[in-house]
């Protein structure tokens, strides 16, 4: 990519040095609970120990007569206000505080509010709730059969666990496809439930002035406006108005789509506020982080692929069951309860597709959210790479072989998939090749062959993915009615610096730096000198937030379109200072010079301080734009891993030897921090590809509920990753970008799972589920002789 | 309540507190020192590492009262002089945070490790660090801060001479 800035403006293609950095090495960031305010109380909240049980009594006195706890709230004082129950993400609804029975456990009971946190903690303990357990339901499959628990008793007509069903395909088509094929190959897969655990658990300050009636909240939300909106709909019969609700987003401590839900915390914090006038503090700890808290994936995926026998995928087909929990609060948008799980035809060109989901209600926390993903993106991706990888065990094809054969050829772009989508460009073949050269994918293979004859166990896996990322286009995407555009606000200082303020909220990404970056190409202003907010609502132009690897496609977008309306301005203000018409002018990084006269020229400084001091006459004074932009198309990001493991035949552990990632995501802003976002990705895909799970025991009770259960990656199991990458830029970007964060996320785990497969494969083993722990590989040697 | 009486980054505090409180609850709440930060609740993040008399601890496993008499250094206090400390910029030049929440802690093990081992190699670092989780970097990064943190302190080329509030290209 070619560079066109100097390192002192930074503008697209510099690795700047992050400007965010220096508070944040110092100590001196601000997470919501650094925040305290005159007079604030503490909020801490009474959980279920049971899956699904009825509320028989909730008695409070013992709570109320420690000192320093001021009150007990239940759902029966929300019920007075109607905010026991809220509406989720995808317009179904969860309780806020329960009346009549708990569905999952570590539901939110009661919360109270103290004058700090060790005193509402002992409220806590000391608030005796009597429950009736209920029969639980924990298997989404039992859910769905017929006599099963029904868990939603509070829906009127609801008879059953059945919460969509959502198709996309040609059914019949695919079917004939099928009944043709010469090879088919099927495979279920199971996807578990898994917790993004940012390192910064959710939490809140809810700020209620009385005198004003301005309601302000700190929160650790990744989508801070869609909060204020909904904060408003849902509230709006108690008083509270859009224009007196104030939501600030201050840093935040990592998000991966955990952070986009509204928990039951938030709302009765900001009730009790309310009530009692004083501002409420609630952190919640880690165990209630990774027990009540939206989870991810959840899918028991069946997958059919239909070949030739030369290797020429001609259709597939997907069943998938998606176990919610006890409410549908993914956060997808509105028209895709599946999210965009129709990417499942991945890289390659599949004339036929077929894939329908069904979701169930269980007795779990409710969710469904990404894990640093789009939306239902990776269980898609898993899903196609597996099968992929079976068909060509199958045949008895090299994988890389098999893949190359069958990629999206790059003169298709762009392609229309089987399921409906545009892919904007992408060019897969020069994206393997680089991954299988820059590690040695020849020599590896002799090697494997040399260690196998020696029964070492060692095995290359690779994953060619693409992701989907970018929403809008809002015709197609809303949350809740609200159009998924996104949106930038720039204005320029007299003295020639600025400040730009965005609808989105980084929550590690590097937004005040890259954003800084694309104002500094567009405009030539040194990226040191443009101010980057976010996360005020009272502030910031309205927009839907930062997840699922929307922010440079939308956001910088906005950035880079709100730029260049003010660079037509400064065009007509360089005319007026030049005595010239404004098509004499020439642009280049920094400013307008007289075509042909090229000593002539005002750069935007100059033009900055004329904008309020020497602007001429019937033109407005200043230089400022908002852009809000709607993407005519998403973006498709790409790339290929390729994995190379040993497994330890005494103990079955799997070391990761070598991950080469290359990726594309198109032009790119800042090597250094997408290389960052790569790493990122990376580790947070082999997290749940060898050890993260969440299960539940038969009574619901959850398993990996703290850290000392739910095994987050240290820097011992994370290997080191090489990466590498092409660059296939967005057609319709404004800077030919696409989204970066999510993709290693999506990319890794099959790469990861398919390199054990490979390595067992002579053993006779074609799958492997996730997390692929020692105790599961062990077993696996162990049946087929070869364990130590 | 309890008397105590301790140093924290240089400074002398008595104060009377619960003898329930956690070190960090002190160090974020009653000093206001909030760059140490709580990320669990059974000491396997890191978020909260501090050192206490010259060894990392975990400040939410220890009680306010337990640093009675001690000299405790936190995050704010590893830049001296308004100069940052070696690690600080190796963190900053070698991108290896993102969200900046396991920053301060990060810092913090990586400071103590290299008080015991000051040229750890790369096995070395990722085993010191075993103690402290980040969801954000991978750790690649991270470890490439140490590194560059124990080459710039042998070979004394710190840039922090500069002011460390400078914002600029690399």
């Amino acid at each position: 990519m070619k560079i066109d800035t100097t390192p002192e403006v930074s503008g697209m293609g510099h690795s700047m040095k992050r400007k965010e950095d220096p508070r944040f090495i110092r100590g001196k960031g601000n997470y919501v609970d650094d925040i305290q305010l005159p007079g604030m109380l503490y909020m801490d909240i009474v959980r279920s120990p049971f899956a699904h049980a009825k509320i028989k009594s909730i008695n409070t006195e013992k709570a109320l007569k420690i000192p320093g706890v001021l009150a007990v709230i239940t759902g029966e004082t929300l019920a007075k206000y109607n905010l026991h129950w809220m509406p989720t993400l995808m317009s179904d609804t969860q309780m806020v505080l329960p009346v009549e029975k708990v569905v999952y456990q570590s539901q939110e009971v009661a919360a109270v509010i103290a004058t700090s946190r060790y005193i509402a903690a002992d409220g806590v303990d000391a608030v005796e709730v009597d429950y009736e357990p209920l029969p639980v339901v924990v298997d989404p499959f039992k859910a769905l059969e017929p006599g099963a628990t029904v868990i939603r008793t509070d829906k009127k007509d609801k008879k059953d666990n059945h919460i969509f069903h959502w198709e996309v395909g040609d059914r019949a088509a695919t079917e004939k496809a099928f009944a043709e094929a010469e090879v088919v190959v099927k495979q279920d897969c199971y996807i578990p439930r898994i917790h993004v655990a940012s390192i910064e658990t959710c939490g809140c300050i809810a700020d209620f002035d009385r005198v004003n009636g301005k309601l302000t909240v700190y929160m650790t939300t990744q989508a801070p406006h869609a909060i204020r909106t909904v904060f408003a709909l849902v509230a709006g019969h108690v008083g509270l108005s859009e224009e007196r609700i104030r939501i600030i987003s201050p840093d935040i401590g990592g998000g991966f789509g955990g952070k986009v839900p509204v928990y039951p915390g938030y709302v009765i914090a900001t009730a009790a506020s309310v009530v009692i006038g004083k501002p409420i503090k609630w952190i919640e700890d880690r165990m209630e982080n990774l027990q009540a808290d939206s989870f991810a994936r959840d899918y028991w995926m069946k997958a059919e692929l239909a070949a030739k026998k030369d290797g020429t995928i001609t259709a597939l087909r997907i069943k998938t069951l998606a176990d919610h929990g006890c409410a549908d609060a993914a956060a997808n948008p509105s028209k895709f309860p599946a999210g965009l799980f129709s990417i499942c035809t991945g890289s390659y060109d599949i004339k036929h597709a077929f894939a329908e989901v069904d979701g169930a209600y269980t007795n779990k926390p409710p969710g469904g959210v990404a894990y640093r993903c789009s939306f239902r993106v990776t269980e898609a991706v898993h899903m196609i790479e597996r099968v992929t990888d079976i068909l060509a065990q199958q045949l008895k094809m090299d994988p890389a072989e098999l893949r190359l054969k069958n990629f999206i050829p790059k003169e298709k772009f762009p392609y229309q998939s089987a399921l409906g989508w545009e892919y904007d460009s992408g060019d897969y073949a020069r994206a393997l090749k680089l991954a299988m050269e820059r590690i040695g994918y020849p020599a590896l293979r002799k090697e494997q062959a040399e260690k196998r004859a020696r029964g070492e166990l060692m095995g290359i896996g690779i994953s060619s993915f693409t992701e989907i990322v970018g929403a809008g286009p809002s015709k197609h995407f809303d949350i809740l009615g609200i159009k998924m555009f996104d949106s930038a606000e720039i204005r320029i200082h007299p003295t020639g610096k600025a400040i730009a303020r965005f609808g989105t909220k980084s929550q590690g990404q590097g937004h005040e730096t890259t954003y800084a970056q694309i104002i500094a190409e567009e405009l030539g202003i040194p990226a040191s000198a443009v101010q980057i907010e976010e996360g005020d609502t009272d502030t910031a132009p309205y927009g839907l937030g930062t997840y699922a690897s929307r922010s440079t496609p939308t956001a910088g977008a906005a950035g880079a379109m709100a730029a260049r309306k003010i660079r037509e301005k400064a065009k007509k203000i360089a005319a007026h200072l030049l005595e010239v018409s404004p098509e004499d002018l020439v642009w280049e990084t920094g400013k307008f010079s007289v075509r042909g006269a090229p000593q002539r020229s005002k750069t935007i400084q100059e033009i900055a301080f004329a904008a309020y001091t020497n602007h001429p006459q019937g033109m407005e004074a200043g230089l400022e734009a908002v852009c809000y932009y709607d993407p005519p198309n998403l973006t498709f990001p790409f790339g290929s891993y390729i994995c190379v493991v040993d497994i330890d035949r005494g103990t079955g552990q799997v070391k990761i030897r070598r991950f080469m990632a290359v990726d594309d995501c198109g032009n790119i802003i800042n090597p250094m921090i997408v290389d960052g976002q790569i790493h990122g990705g990376l580790s947070m895909g082999m997290a749940p590809a060898l050890m993260e799970e969440i299960s539940y025991d038969e009574n619901g009770n959850v398993q990996g509920g703290s850290f000392m259960d739910y095994l987050v990656p240290t820097a011992m199991e994370t290997p080191s990753w090489e990466t590498d990458k092409t660059v296939t830029p967005s057609p319709h970007h404004p800077f030919g970008a696409k989204g970066v964060g999510e993709s290693a996320t999506v990319g890794a785990p099959p790469a990861i799972v398919n390199a054990v497969v490979d390595a067992l494969s002579h053993l006779g083993v074609t799958h492997v589920e996730i997390p692929m722990t020692p105790e599961r590989v062990w077993r696996i040697l162990k049946e087929k002789g070869v364990a130590e | 309540m309890a008397r105590i009486s301790l140093k924290v980054n240089g400074t002398q505090h008595v104060h009377e507190v619960e003898p329930r409180m956690l070190l960090v609850h002190y160090l974020r709440e009653v000093l206001s020192l909030t760059g140490t930060h709580v990320g669990c609740d059974t000491s396997q993040c890191g978020a909260c590492t501090v050192l206490l008399d010259g060894k990392a601890v975990k400040a939410c496993s220890v009680l306010a009262v337990q640093a009675d008499g001690s000299e405790v250094k936190t995050v704010e206090g590893l830049a001296q002089d308004g100069r940052l400390h070696p690690l600080q910029e190796g963190f900053w030049e070698e991108h290896g945070l993102q969200c900046g929440f396991c920053t301060p802690g990060m810092l913090m093990a990586a400071y103590g490790l290299l008080q015991s081992n000051p040229h750890p190699d790369e096995h070395a670092i990722r085993a010191g660090l075993e103690g402290n989780l980040c969801r954000c970097t991978g750790y690649h990064n991270i470890v490439k801060a140490v590194q560059h943190a124990t080459k710039t302190m042998a070979e004394g080329t710190s840039k922090t001479a500069a002011p460390a509030r400078t914002v600029g290209a690399a």
